[in-house]
């Protein structure tokens, strides 16, 4: 938790052709963080990661893992990275425990610390029935799981995840989003996803990407304060006169919303609910619903995206 | 580093059926040719005597079929090495790979000795086969090592033409066939170099067969060893660049 910078992108753009994917993209994550990295599809998510994790070269700007340069010195700063790319990269025709050994082998571990670190992950992902099994034969959340196990077998620094969740069951995917916040207590890790209730769950920090260019790099916290309430709807069996609703401290507008039905909106600071149930009950407006309106973390990807006008 | 990617490149190569098959067929065809290369000695030998300067059991029997096996090789090597990098770029395991900690130079070089390691298990056992006819002769084991060394540089030659030929593509298929393409046409580019000046000398000098036959003949050729070597590392470093273009490249 000592929140040292493990992963530094610096005005990173990435061309095909002349179409920018990805254009002047710059964040920090330290250790200690969950990064969920949000967009609509083909808005640059993937490059960025194939970027991260030195797949792919950038166009321009810098990248650096753990204080090494992944230009300069890739072999020094791919120590430190684990990454699950979108189709997790399995040799079919290798057992999953031949498989983690392999890649642990790659990442220069030998003996008894390549036959730990298998066991280690494995524990990790849940794969102890299905080491003998050939990755090839196994369910897709299976494989998915020997593809993180791969990620993290040589305890790297920085996690890249790209849609760690896709394919499986509700079930092992909260598995796997305990064990991305277990991670993210000791590493950095990034993980993208177009599943919004997951950022939630399993994040620290979002960035909302569009068109190449980040719109959004916000805390949880920060966006939960953003998206707090600051409407409520309200419906009576006799209604009122608007008027009397807005002259209820803290009201600001008030909206009707059919004959019995409006919305308030306040000052968030004040919260109006208590005063108007008793107003309503001592006029006998016959209260019967009243609810905070939060705005959805859905809703303001849809904002931020711009995606609402050309849905 | 370069080991543990030749040792996976290897133990997959034997987990699937292709390599035994091969292993199989090769041994197959192989033993009938040298059968029938003891069969034209033992119909000559009496007459061997007579002649000044025979050529012996090795020049008669082993020369031709290790020549005999350059042929096979021509026609497996496109095959052995078409998923080295294509079937990896198909399945996406190429990703694996490039997030290593492993230079492109070795992750080339790693998968090349793995193919390469198939091949000199199929030229050991070729060459059980001319060493078996110890039973009841001798052999010139220097003109014997010769050629099993010409064998040997030209299947590097192949393997290294083959691995390039598998980065170009995600498709196998493709891979061996444009392997199979360049291959020949190394093979038989003396034809069109004979009788043509300077200009055809320099053409057929080219042809991969040329530099072998000295090797059979048990002339240790230092210009034909370059040779060999000067084409494996060319096209070994061309898919070191090409595997590098997928970094860069649009």
């Amino acid at each position: 938790m000592n929140g040292q910078v493990l992963v530094e992108v610096e005005g990173v753009s990435r061309f095909y052709g002349k179409t920018a994917a990805v254009a002047d993209v710059s964040f920090l994550i330290r250790r200690g963080e969950v990064l969920g990295f949000l967009g609509p599809n083909g808005a640059g998510k993937t490059t960025t990661m194939q970027m991260l994790s030195g797949n792919l070269a950038p166009s321009r700007g810098r990248v650096s893992i753990a204080g090494c340069d992944l230009l300069e010195n890739p072999t020094r700063a791919k120590r430190h990275i684990g990454y699950l790319p979108e189709n997790p990269p399995l040799y079919r025709e290798l057992t999953v425990d031949e498989f983690l050994d392999f890649c642990a082998a790659l990442h220069g571990l030998s003996g008894k610390d390549r036959k730990a670190a298998r066991e280690r992950a494995k524990t990790r992902c849940g794969l102890t029935e299905v080491g003998r099994r050939l990755t090839g034969h196994l369910s897709k959340g299976y494989q998915q799981r020997t593809g993180l196990a791969q990620a993290i077998i040589h305890n790297p620094d920085v996690i890249i995840l790209d849609e760690p969740t896709v394919g499986l069951d509700p079930i092992q995917m909260r598995e796997i989003r305990s064990l991305i916040r277990e991670l993210g207590r000791e590493h950095a890790v990034i993980l993208s996803t177009h599943i919004l209730p997951e950022v939630r769950a399993s994040c620290d920090r979002v960035q909302i990407i569009n068109r190449g260019r980040l719109v959004l790099n916000e805390s949880i916290q920060d966006l939960d304060r953003r998206m707090q309430s600051s409407v409520l709807a309200v419906t009576f069996r006799r209604p009122p006169a608007p008027e009397a609703l807005a002259a209820l401290p803290g009201v600001g507008a008030v909206t009707a919303e059919g004959e019995t039905r409006f919305k308030l909106f306040h000052d968030p600071a004040a919260d109006p609910t208590e005063a108007l149930i008793k107003l309503a009950t001592d006029k006998e407006w016959g209260i019967y619903e009243i609810s905070p309106e939060r705005q959805s973390l859905e809703a303001l990807f849809v904002e931020l995206t711009g995606q609402a006008g050309e849905a | 580093m370069m080991f543990v990617i030749a040792r996976r490149e290897l133990r997959s190569l034997f987990l699937s059926p292709l390599a035994w098959m091969i292993l199989a067929i090769v041994q197959l065809i192989m033993g009938f040719l040298f059968l029938s290369h003891v069969n034209i000695f033992l119909s000559v030998a009496p007459k061997l005597p007579l002649i000044h300067d025979a050529p012996g059991l090795t020049g008669l029997v082993a020369a031709p079929t290790l020549g005999n096996a350059a042929v096979l090789m021509l026609l497996i090597a496109p095959i052995m090495t078409m998923r080295v990098v294509a079937e990896e770029r198909r399945n996406h395991t190429l990703t694996l790979l490039y997030t290593a900690p492993v230079s492109r130079l070795t992750i080339v070089l790693g998968k090349y000795l793995g193919i390469l390691s198939f091949f000199l298990i199929l030229i050991a056992l070729i060459v059980l086969m001319p060493l078996s006819l110890l039973v009841g002769g001798h052999l010139d084991f220097g003109m014997l090592a010769c050629g099993v060394l010409g064998l040997i540089l030209l299947v590097m030659a192949f393997a290294a033409v083959g691995v390039f030929m598998s980065t170009l593509t995600s498709h196998p298929t493709l891979a061996a066939i444009s392997t199979f393409g360049v291959l020949f046409l190394f093979w038989i580019i003396d034809w069109a170099g004979r009788g043509h000046g300077a200009g055809g000398a320099a053409v057929a000098y080219l042809s991969a067969l040329n530099h072998y036959e000295p090797f059979l003949r048990g002339l240790f050729d230092t210009s034909a060893l370059a040779y060999y070597l000067i084409v494996t590392a060319a096209f070994l470093g061309l898919g070191v660049r090409r595997l590098d273009a997928d970094r860069v490249g649009a």
